[in-house]
């Protein structure tokens, strides 16, 4: 399959600031890839990177297999969508679509003919004679999408569109923005520091760290499959625990905790006996049971950890509700709250008993830079 | 759920006309130096003027009332050219002022950041601390024919004896744009400061180069610095006395210099203030027209500037 972007061993710094570390990566015709990092992690200077904004350090990049080496933002294939949209407060909604056409010398029929069409396809067929102003957020979203689309770009570069969106509207953009994709066929390259924004909409993601990827692969794949600790803390909720190795066969591992407590967990790096180890766990994966009283809480089985508790408090959140529990030692975990134990029955303070499988309850090598 | 609020909401209307009266006391007090300022120093002499240029001398301390002073005025050729040329070099002054500190102003405001930034436009500021009367020597003092420019030429070898480069239409213009580029920079670095960066990189990604950006979006961001710089530049120009009577010499024509000599060589005050009104409203005309012709707004070259 064709890539539309193609990055190799692409270096960005600033003096004596690395911004990007050596990124590479493919993007395949028509697809949707996401860049997610926390701030500050170069996905920034990454975009500029590919828009032409700013010239690499060393690395290259291919639009439609072709090098962008010292070809101008204005020349490249490739259209931005602004943080802040930068929608011209000086044109109309009709010219500021018509803006890139008109620059490739259009004859004005046809400029009003695309862009009449273009109008249509986002909904917003008689709105080509409102001024900026007068459009509401998401109308703003998909102008600024419809300004880019327009000019036909073989990759359409999205830098954080939704982040001034407030959050209703966020949720339904990401579902348009999605639709809108399939509909041009065209390739989305978005980056964003909110991990829903790209698991949602994304085929691929890269998760980003200190100006290097940390892993690429599916929205399924980073959170199932987290292949460093950073994508592990960053991607989804999850409760860490830092400890040591006391007892490894294959990937099966027992790591005590500084705070006493003995996991089972599976090494996703090879672990050896002794190493320092981080070891996360997500809130779904945590079963909260009721403690009767009667039943032992000792293991059911070799391969589930079962800890006793208390009910410390419950966050409501409708379906993402979290029961906070303080384990005996101390640790405090937030698990997802069964329906049927949601505000009934439980009171704060009562005894609880958590369980979680080994296989959900993953090990890195520790020294990682979780967030 | 209303009811706690209810009693406080009646309770509140008489305080509250109170508070009404207690902040019209404070905008008469605060707007009466202003409106006093407007009133007697601007106001009233021009009315006073207004009336004196109406008044015609039939005889010894006789006088009457008609148009006379404005029909001489336009029915000597020396008076009109006078005025034309004036405002033909402000305007000619104006756009020179422009086309110069435009890219002073846009270096200040989006380039240069920091201290870098500090520095440029305090470089600006600093002669307006002088005075002009004294700005102006220094030009004289580079101009003259024994000034520096002169003898920089005949040490380069690229003329023969002194030149005079005083006395003519370049130095005027010089003397013009120096005096007032503070006023033309000023208001684009403010206008040019709102623009967003993104706007031009928007520019450029969209396929535009270099100069469809400046056209189609630095310049019209701009428009009301732009506007606003030139109306008070070219009213400046329009207005100045010093700098052409001292730049150009007798040769200078200016119509402030006309007004001058009506008032003080000829002691003729009706003729004086027909001429002062005629400048007044000419230079109101002009910029009304080129408000008009820029689809701008008074205010909006002060709310937006």
């Amino acid at each position: 399959m064709a890539n539309d972007l193609e990055c190799r061993a692409l270096v960005k710094s600033y003096g004596a600031f690395t911004a990007v570390n050596g990124v590479s990566l493919a993007v395949p015709k028509g697809s949707f890839f996401s860049i997610l990092g926390p701030s500050g992690c170069g996905k920034t200077s990454l975009m500029r990177m590919i828009a032409g904004f700013i010239e690499p350090t060393a690395g290259e990049i291919l639009i439609g297999g072709r090098s962008m080496r010292g070809v101008p933002p204005n020349r490249r294939p490739a259209n931005m969508v602004f943080q802040h949209l930068a929608l011209f407060p000086m044109m109309n909604v009709a010219d500021n679509i018509g803006y890139g056409l008109r620059r490739r010398g259009m004859a004005k029929a046809e400029i009003a003919r695309r862009v009449g069409a273009v109008l249509e396809r986002i909904d917003l067929a008689d709105s080509g004679p409102k001024r900026i102003d007068q459009l509401s957020g998401g109308q703003k979203q998909r102008v600024a999408i419809a300004r880019c689309m327009v000019l036909e770009p073989t990759v359409l570069l999205l830098d954080e569109p939704l982040g001034a969106l407030d959050l209703k509207l966020r949720e339904h953009m990401k579902v348009e923005l999605k639709q809108l994709q399939h509909q041009f066929g065209t390739t989305f390259v978005y980056i964003t520091h909110d991990q829903s924004e790209a698991l949602v909409m994304s085929d691929q993601v890269a998760v980003m760290n200190a100006g290097r990827f940390e892993q690429v692969g599916t929205p399924e794949d980073l959170y199932y499959r987290p292949a460093t600790p950073f994508v592990a803390g960053f991607v989804g909720d999850s409760h860490r625990w830092g400890g040591r190795v006391t007892a490894q066969a294959g990937s099966d591992l027992r790591v005590a905790t500084s705070a006493g407590l003995a996991l089972r967990a599976t090494a996703v790096v090879p672990l050896a006996e002794g190493a320092a180890a981080s070891v996360f766990v997500r809130p779904e994966a945590i079963e909260v049971r009721v403690a009767d009283g009667r039943s032992d809480p000792a293991p059911a089985s070799a391969d589930v950890n079962v800890f006793a508790g208390r009910l410390e408090s419950l966050l409501f959140n409708g379906a993402n509700s979290r029961a906070m529990i303080r384990l005996e030692r101390g640790d405090l975990i937030g698990a997802v709250l069964p329906q049927n134990l949601l505000g009934t029955r439980l009171g704060e303070g009562a005894a609880v008993e958590i369980r979680f499988a080994a296989a959900a309850t993953l090990a890195f090598p520790a020294g990682g830079d979780a967030p | 759920m209303n009811a706690p609020l209810n009693p406080a909401a009646s309770g509140a209307a008489a305080p509250r006309e109170e508070g009404a009266a207690a902040r019209r006391l404070s905008f008469i007090l605060v707007f009466a130096p202003f409106a006093l300022w407007i009133a007697l120093v601007i106001l009233v002499p021009q009315l006073n003027l207004f009336f004196l240029s109406l008044r015609e001398k039939v005889g010894p301390q006789v006088y009457a009332l008609g148009p006379r002073n404005y029909t001489e005025l336009f029915g000597e050729s020396v008076y009109v050219l006078t005025l034309v040329r004036t405002v033909v070099m402000s305007l000619l002054a104006t756009f020179a002022t422009l086309i110069i500190g435009f890219p002073i102003a846009y270096y200040i405001a989006k380039i240069a950041r920091g201290r870098a930034r500090t520095m440029l436009f305090m470089s600006c500021l600093l002669p307006f601390w002088v005075s002009e009367l004294v700005r102006v020597f220094g030009w004289m003092l580079i101009l003259r024919e024994t000034g520096l420019l002169s003898r920089l030429l005949q040490g380069l070898g690229l003329v023969d004896g002194p030149v005079e480069l005083l006395y003519n239409d370049v130095a005027v213009m010089v003397g013009l744009i120096y005096t007032s580029m503070l006023f033309m920079v000023v208001p684009l670095v403010s206008t040019l400061d709102s623009l967003d960066d993104a706007l031009v990189e928007a520019g450029y990604d969209l396929g535009g180069n270099g100069f469809v950006v400046l056209w189609e979006i630095v310049i019209p961001h701009a428009k009301p610095g732009i506007v606003a710089g030139a109306i008070i530049v070219f009213m400046l120009n329009l207005g100045n006395y010093l700098t052409p009577t001292l730049l150009g010499g007798k040769n200078s024509q200016w119509f402030t210099a006309q007004i001058y000599s009506q008032f003080i060589t000829r002691f003729n005050w009706e003729s004086g203030s027909a001429f002062g009104f005629v400048l007044l409203v000419t230079s109101s005309l002009i910029v009304w027209l080129a408000l008009r012709a820029s689809g701008q707004t008074l205010s909006g070259t002060i709310g937006k500037g």
